[in-house]
């Protein structure tokens, strides 16, 4: 049973994505939306990790012996400005692909494990990671080309 | 149609707007009583048919000539908007015309002053300066911002420019700060723009429901049909829903006011009422909507006690509004700023689509939704694609769309910019504070005193990197920072069709000669058209027209087969009568009262403007997630949680502020302002507060009080009243061309964030504190 190391994977995932999203929201203060979606984004991640807690409590936590891969090749030190906002987004959204696939597989398990609650909460953190990378491609596919071409 | 025994046709005044705002009453039911209201300072020689531009209401007048000079107005007795009647915007604004500080040349910035310079010269600036930039930096360097005051011409002419002539994304309106949220929510909701209603259904209908639309004062002419209903046999039961205590508050049955920021909260609670009591459509519901489920379960929490601890708003005055909202057979809703520009903007105007979408309230007489417009032109700028949109409602992100517009102006679907929505305007000028917008060129609108974060908005435009072109007829606090300014004609200067919120367009004739060298918005344009030598695919020019009678006709062709309809229409039937409606076809050859009568609405896949996005992010719904939801002509009904504003009062800040427009006034008073009346009536701004909150500062009356937010400060002298304690209101309206002893602009505090989906500013919340100076 490795359940509990993927609930510890996924909530540790979730929690650099809340920390993450609250960075970019602190760096990016001067765009016109940035502050305001991205903390509201921060808060559904502590959300879907704090929702781990009570399934961890029944499956129990599992620490995962391979090093932590993906956080620490992204947001190398604080950025600032058009090109920063795009590689902030575009790294967003591989933190938040990441915690996705996680959903999905845990659900898989709490499907085979017949847990209704667990079927139900990893049902509904993948709809809201889907809506974080919703907008996360909305709002970078509209900064690209700008960054890219005219900036 | 009944005849007032009197009628305006004598010289100078038929009443007083002045004083006495909406005139006598005209109790009725069904037929609204004519009343020409008039003001002239000389008998005219002729009469020249117009409408007036100070709201959006879009009441039909004419424009009394003498001598080659504009001597006054009077309402059109047989026009459906008005029948005849005006207010004090209207019937005094057109003195502004021929003021003494009309642009009259082209001027050219040298160093801190402006010169006299000759049209050759300065198109010649701006054409090197466009080409230069171009070359350099391509045409996304090159932004454009324009307005809800111009002609429909005008706009569409534009549109083409910027999408198939330099093909940048860079184009919004300031509507953005007016409309941009009705169009939105009616795309959520319906699938595209396009009011479903009429005026006409308040003369018929059981309830009137009014929400952040202090009508009283901005639609005073619409107020007056409310009014005159009232008094009469069958009068409407009326709900609103405001923080201050408006007149049309006083007029009320419930008047609800909650804290600024809690709208969702108190449509949910509404709609959680009227599911609750069984009070909905369901045969309606099955047939013509999709996402009743989530919205039933969404506003389940919404109980009356849930909405009195966020909102202040009491139980009993909540269940009262759901018992008149609930039960009326006809109801007709009017949404605008309180809404528009307040937290959650988009979901909000939803809800009430929703409202009347449960109830089955949509698509006959008497169930209009007003997703009101502040502007009186502002439907045009949505229509033509001036603003972020594509002409004719076509949508973005559907390649048969781009086909359409790529074959209607013989050019290649590459040049037209899809990739994305176009820029809004917020983003426009956050890419000329990051420089990479290196030409902005700003018509008809005033920024400088009507955007958000005013301390930051000045710097944007005075930023010696970004090449400002302004073209005006007055020299505004944006003029007065560009680098060339074109002065411009006037309404009654030039001829040209514009739109109202219940669809009726009205053709504009000119009337008299623009002062000096001034010239219509068109002729600049076409101007830059031909100097920038835009050519179609086949080497032809782009611009195929050179009158604004052309335009329309080239217009008509790009609305054909869209939901705003233009085809049936031309000037020789605009000319005469009534104003007429979209659409007009062969289908609706005197055009239809309302859209959506057989429960069809505009979402199918290949058809819909947009698809959608989500009303808490803003993310984009793909066109695959949108088939998949397969809504096919069904309304959408998008539910909305709450979300509670992100600046709320703290220990530093305590007090909301929020922001609006009165009576005497328009925007930034660059016409109201010079009409001696309504200057003498409303000369400053004020900081209007409850009687608990200035005891609480020790304020008195009329004593200068400043307001400070985290971005800026504003002073003015205090008002009292028995507005929502906690609650500070100031007027947008006054800037610094006639006072600049102070910063009074309200937006000198404002909030520069903005709503996820329509990209409208919060100018509804900000947290401040006050003292007397």
């Amino acid at each position: 049973m490795h359940v509990g190391l993927y609930l510890k994977m996924v909530r540790d995932s979730e929690t650099r994505l809340q920390e993450a999203f609250k960075t970019v929201a602190d760096h990016h203060q001067a765009e016109p939306d940035m502050e305001e979606i991205c903390t509201l984004l921060s808060s559904w991640s502590a959300a879907k990790a704090a929702s781990t807690m009570r399934f961890m409590h029944k499956y129990g936590q599992e620490r995962d012996r391979e090093p932590e891969r993906l956080y620490s090749d992204l947001f190398q030190g604080p950025r600032r400005g058009g090109l920063a906002l795009l590689r902030d987004l575009h790294d967003l959204w591989l933190m938040a692909t990441e915690a996705q696939i996680a959903w999905t597989l845990l659900g898989q398990a709490a499907q085979a494990l017949r847990d209704k609650d667990f079927i139900q909460t990893c049902q509904q953190n993948n709809a809201q990671t889907h809506r974080q990378i919703s907008w996360l491609e909305t709002r970078s596919k509209q900064a690209a080309p700008q960054t890219l071409i005219a900036a | 149609m009944p005849e007032a025994p009197w009628k305006g046709t004598r010289m100078g005044q038929s009443r007083d707007s002045i004083a006495d705002v909406w005139g006598p009453r005209a109790p009725y039911d069904k037929d609204w009583p004519v009343r020409v209201d008039e003001h002239t300072s000389e008998q005219p020689d002729r009469w020249v048919q117009s409408a007036c531009v100070l709201c959006s209401n879009g009441c039909a007048l004419d424009i009394g000539v003498k001598d080659g000079t504009i001597v006054g107005v009077r309402g059109r007795a047989d026009d459906r908007v008005n029948h005849g009647r005006l207010g004090p915007k209207g019937l005094h604004g057109w003195q502004a015309n021929h003021h003494r500080e009309r642009l009259t040349t082209p001027l050219v910035r040298r160093g801190d002053v402006f010169r006299e310079a000759s049209w050759d010269e300065a198109m010649d600036l701006i054409v090197r300066r466009s080409q230069d930039i171009r070359d350099r930096h391509t045409s996304s360097a090159i932004g454009f911002y324009t307005s809800g005051q111009l002609f429909l011409e005008e706009y569409y002419t534009l549109a083409v420019i910027g999408k198939a002539g330099l093909g940048t994304p860079h184009m919004d309106g300031n509507t953005r700060l007016c409309t941009a949220t009705a169009a939105a929510a009616l795309k959520e909701s319906f699938g595209t723009d396009g009011q479903p209603g009429s005026y006409t259904d308040l003369d018929t209908t059981d309830a009137v429901f009014d929400i952040g639309h202090n009508m009283a004062e901005q639609q005073t002419v619409l107020w007056m049909r409310v009014l005159d209903r009232r008094r009469g046999p069958r009068p409407p039961k009326l709900v609103i829903i405001d923080p201050r205590p408006i007149p049309s508050a006083l007029e009320a049955d419930v008047h609800l006011a909650p804290k600024p920021g809690t709208n969702v909260p108190v449509l949910n609670g509404l709609l959680h009422l009227i599911i609750e009591h069984g009070w909905i459509d369901r045969g309606f519901i099955d047939a013509h909507t999709i996402g009743f489920d989530r919205l039933e379960q969404t506003v389940s929490k919404w109980t009356p006690e849930a909405v009195e601890r966020v909102a202040d708003v009491p139980i009993p005055q909540l269940r009262a509004a759901a018992d008149i909202l609930g039960t009326a057979n006809t109801l007709v809703s009017t949404v605008l700023q309180g809404v528009y520009q307040s937290m959650q903007a988009t979901a909000a105007a939803c809800q009430v689509n929703n409202l009347h979408l449960i109830r089955g309230l949509i698509g006959r007489e008497g169930c209009g939704i007003y997703q009101m417009n502040g502007q009186p032109t502002a439907q045009n700028t949505r229509e033509t694609g001036a603003d972020g949109d594509l002409p004719g409602f076509r949508n973005w992100s559907n390649p048969q769309h781009i086909e359409e517009l790529a074959r209607l102006w013989n050019v290649s679907p590459d040049i037209i910019p899809h990739w994305a929505p176009p820029t809004h305007a917020m983003q426009i000028f956050r890419y000329c504070e990051q420089g990479s917008i290196k030409m902005l060129w700003v018509s008809a609108t005033n920024p400088a005193v009507s955007l958000p974060d005013l301390p930051r908005i000045r710097k944007i435009l005075d930023d010696e990197h970004v090449f400002l072109v302004v073209q005006d007829a007055f020299m505004t606090e944006t003029a007065s920072r560009a680098d060339v300014v074109l002065p411009t004609a006037l309404w009654g200067e030039k001829t040209g069709c514009f739109t109202n919120v219940d669809r009726t367009v009205h053709l504009s004739h000119k009337a008299v000669d623009p002062p000096g060298q001034a010239k219509s918005d068109l002729d600049i344009w076409l101007d830059y058209a031909k100097r920038m030598d835009f050519r179609d695919k086949d080497g032809a020019s782009l611009i195929k027209w050179t009158t604004s009678e052309a335009a329309f006709e080239a217009w008509k062709a790009c609305s054909k087969g869209r939901p705003c309809d233009y085809s049936g229409l031309s000037y020789a039937k605009l000319t005469g009568g009534s104003g007429i409606q979209w659409p007009c076809n062969d289908r609706f050859p005197d055009g239809a009262t309302h859209l959506y009568t057989d429960g069809r609405f505009n979402t199918d896949a290949d058809y819909n403007e947009s698809n959608g996005h989500d009303l808490d992010t803003g993310a984009q719904i793909t066109p695959k997630e949108y088939r998949a939801m397969n809504p096919a002509g069904r309304a959408i009904i998008k539910a909305a949680d709450y979300i509670p504003p992100y600046e709320r009062p703290d220990k530093e800040y305590p007090l909301w502020l929020t922001t609006g427009r009165i009576v005497y006034h328009f925007h930034t008073r660059t016409k109201t302002g010079r009409a001696p009346a309504l200057k003498a009536q409303a000369r400053d701004s004020f900081v209007e507060m409850s009687q608990e909150d200035a005891a609480a500062y020790g304020i008195q009356e009329g004593q200068m009080v400043e307001v400070r937010s985290r971005r800026g400060y504003a002073r003015a002298p205090a008002r009292i009243t028995g507005i929502k304690r906690g609650v500070l209101f100031m007027p947008f309206h006054y800037g610094y061309w006639d006072d600049n002893r102070r910063p009074r602009a309200a937006n000198e505090v404002t909030l520069p964030e903005w709503d996820p989906v329509s990209k409208q500013p919060h100018f509804k919340f900000s947290a401040v504190r006050i003292r007397a100076v």
